[in-house]
């Protein structure tokens, strides 16, 4: 195994301070080591992911490599030619495991915000104090936009927030985690080649969650109540005036349906699978609030923003992978993690690879075994 | 999927077909649509089309299809035609009407009828010109949609939501689009 950084690198150094996970505890178990804390529904901090996964890591005795960069990976005889570390590797089969979030994603009409707005992304963005004082906007209202959002208005900075397609989740439901009836439900086990629209699946953004010691729900009805401005989807920065879509109704109607069709997934499972499983009533929740009349452009030179926070999604970067494998938009070509035209190579930790659930920590196992299977099977044949 | 025995006049497997074979075919995915406007008098203009470009060819429609527009007498005009600004709001409507149609189609859902209201706010204080903080177009665009369908209401407003998510021309209304005027 190669790594470039340490153990759980992007725990380490791509995420922000007060970051905690979604997911709660009992949920990060990784193959033969559950979560042994006394908070099994709790949310780890960073410390606590990176001591999570350096404790697997030992338990595991895996042979971790670190401090390599991987710096080329190409066809070689029979197999492939890594270059790593200044020195070369040859191996027939391999296992890209290099992460799903490399590298922020931050569109091209950035290129357009004026000189003297800074912009930030959940790299180098931190805490809320490396922002200059005055507005911020915030573009995009997945886990990461929404969670940057809460705290940027707590330190005082007014938070204009801009929302495309999201995925609306309830913290609790029926007096559960909503992410354990994710995971019990069957719906994050759904696999691959059972669901509709693939692609689509692959590109769906990350849920309003947050972890807190609280277990809060953070939604835009809890943002809005908070003073977060909500407007829609940025979709052009002219003459420096960001324009904002009008379509910010549907975005909710649409999330909204979306939500309701997930609780009604779990009522039915509570009503049949599960019956004997003792959870509260039945729940629905107010519809999200659409502002009167949405802000559809912002001057960024009045000095209303001072900074902007590009919560836009991650992707990975294959930089270093010079084989065509990748489809027009530049994503790896696979199925279920076998890498299309590549013998032998693998990917494993890409969204729905072979599960909904194939993107968290809790994914990794189920996943790793089946291709671990196909990886041993070519080998062998 | 499509049930059987539902029947809107959508060919749904045709649509799904193209879908798929122009994900191999980005270039026959880019299509130009064309009009072109003729003054008469007045206010008074007739617009027709009939060509347009796709599937990396010239095409047409069966015939030139035309439409007048003008001003009511209210505006001094001779009132020979709709308003532009109310050719917008036909746009919007029938885009997403025919879309509820689609979608209502591919997830097995039989219409008996849609009808769809528009209602657009506009102060003219922007286009004549009396407030600079008055924008020239619509305040703001209300639809209201009556949908009679083997549905319930939640089913019809998933239709409804989605028909906004894949229309052309909602998306041309809500969001910003360049646009450049010559003269030759
Ligand atoms: C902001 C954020 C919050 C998240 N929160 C949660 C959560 O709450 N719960 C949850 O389950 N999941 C969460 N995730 C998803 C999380 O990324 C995955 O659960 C998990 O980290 C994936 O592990 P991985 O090993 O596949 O990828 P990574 O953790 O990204 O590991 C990839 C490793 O490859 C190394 N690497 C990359 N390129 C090279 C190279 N060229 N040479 C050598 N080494 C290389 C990197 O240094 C890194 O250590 C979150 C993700 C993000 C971005």
């Amino acid at each position: 195994m190669l790594e470039r950084g340490e153990v759980a690198n992007s725990w380490r150094r791509e995420r922000w301070d007060s970051l905690r996970l979604l997911t709660p505890n009992w949920q990060s178990r990784l193959p033969g080591y559950p979560y042994r804390g006394t908070d099994p529904d709790g949310f780890m901090s960073m410390p606590e992911v990176v001591e999570h996964i350096a404790g697997f890591a030992a338990a595991a005795a895996a042979p971790v490599r670190t401090h390599t960069t991987v710096t080329s990976v190409s066809r070689g005889d029979d197999g492939y030619r890594v270059a790593a570390g200044g020195g070369e590797i040859h191996c027939r089969s391999l296992v890209l495991a290099s992460g799903a979030a490399n590298v922020p994603r931050v569109p091209q009409l950035s290129q357009a915000v004026p000189a003297g707005i800074e912009c930030f992304t959940p790299f180098d963005y931190g805490n809320p104090q490396r922002l200059p004082a005055g507005g911020v906007l915030v573009i995009g209202a997945s886990a990461t936009g929404v969670q940057l959002a809460d705290e940027i208005q707590r330190s005082g900075r007014p938070v204009t927030l801009s929302v495309g397609e999201h995925v609306r989740l309830p913290r609790n439901y029926r007096g559960r985690d909503v992410l354990w009836w994710m995971e019990s439900s069957g719906v994050w086990s759904q696999r691959y080649d059972e669901i509709d629209d693939i692609e689509r699946a692959r590109r769906l953004p990350s849920p309003q969650l947050v972890g807190t010691p609280e277990h809060t729900t953070l939604d835009l009805n809890v943002l809005r109540a908070a003073g977060v401005g909500i407007v829609g989807r940025l979709s052009m920065i002219r003459d420096g005036c960001a324009l904002f879509s009008g379509g910010l109704a549907n975005q909710f109607a649409l999330a909204d349906l979306k939500m309701e069709r997930l609780l009604d997934t779990f009522d039915a499972w509570a009503r049949g699978d599960a019956a004997d499983i003792q959870v509260g009533p039945v729940e629905r929740f107010e519809p999200t609030r659409a502002p009167a009349a949405p802000r559809l452009s912002l001057d960024l030179r009045s000095g209303e923003i001072r900074s902007i926070v590009w919560a836009t999604g991650f992707r990975p970067d294959y930089r270093w992978l010079k084989l065509p494998v990748f489809d027009h938009r530049g994503e790896l070509r696979h199925d279920g993690g076998a890498v299309v035209g590549a013998p032998g190579l693998y990917a494993i930790g890409l969204p729905v690879l072979r599960r909904r659930k194939s993107t968290f920590i809790l994914g990794a196992e189920d996943d790793a075994r089946d291709v671990v299977a196909q990886l041993a099977g070519y080998l062998a044949g | 999927m499509a049930q059987p025995s539902v029947n809107n006049g959508v060919n749904v497997q045709a649509l799904l077909d193209a879908r798929e074979a122009l994900k191999n075919a980005p270039a026959a995915a880019e299509f130009t649509w064309r009009a072109s406007c003729k003054w008469k008098n007045g206010t008074h203009a007739q617009s027709t089309v009939r060509g347009f470009r796709g599937l990396g060819e010239e095409q047409k429609h069966k015939t030139e299809f035309s439409f007048e527009t003008d001003h009511p007498e209210i505006f001094a005009s001779e009132d020979h035609g709709a308003t532009p600004v109310e050719l917008v709001l036909v746009g919007l409507a029938s885009c997403l009407t025919a879309g509820v149609a689609a979608v209502a189609q591919n997830r097995g859902i039989q219409l008996r009828s849609v009808e769809a209201k528009l209602e657009g706010r506009m102060n003219l204080y922007g286009i004549l010109g009396i407030d600079s903080n008055v924008r020239n177009g619509y305040d703001d665009i209300k639809v209201t949609f009556h949908i009679d369908a083997d549905a319930s209401k939640k089913d019809i407003e998933a239709l409804v939501a989605q028909s906004q998510k894949r229309s052309a021309v909602y998306d041309i209304v809500t969001n910003p689009t360049n646009v450049t005027v010559e003269v030759v």
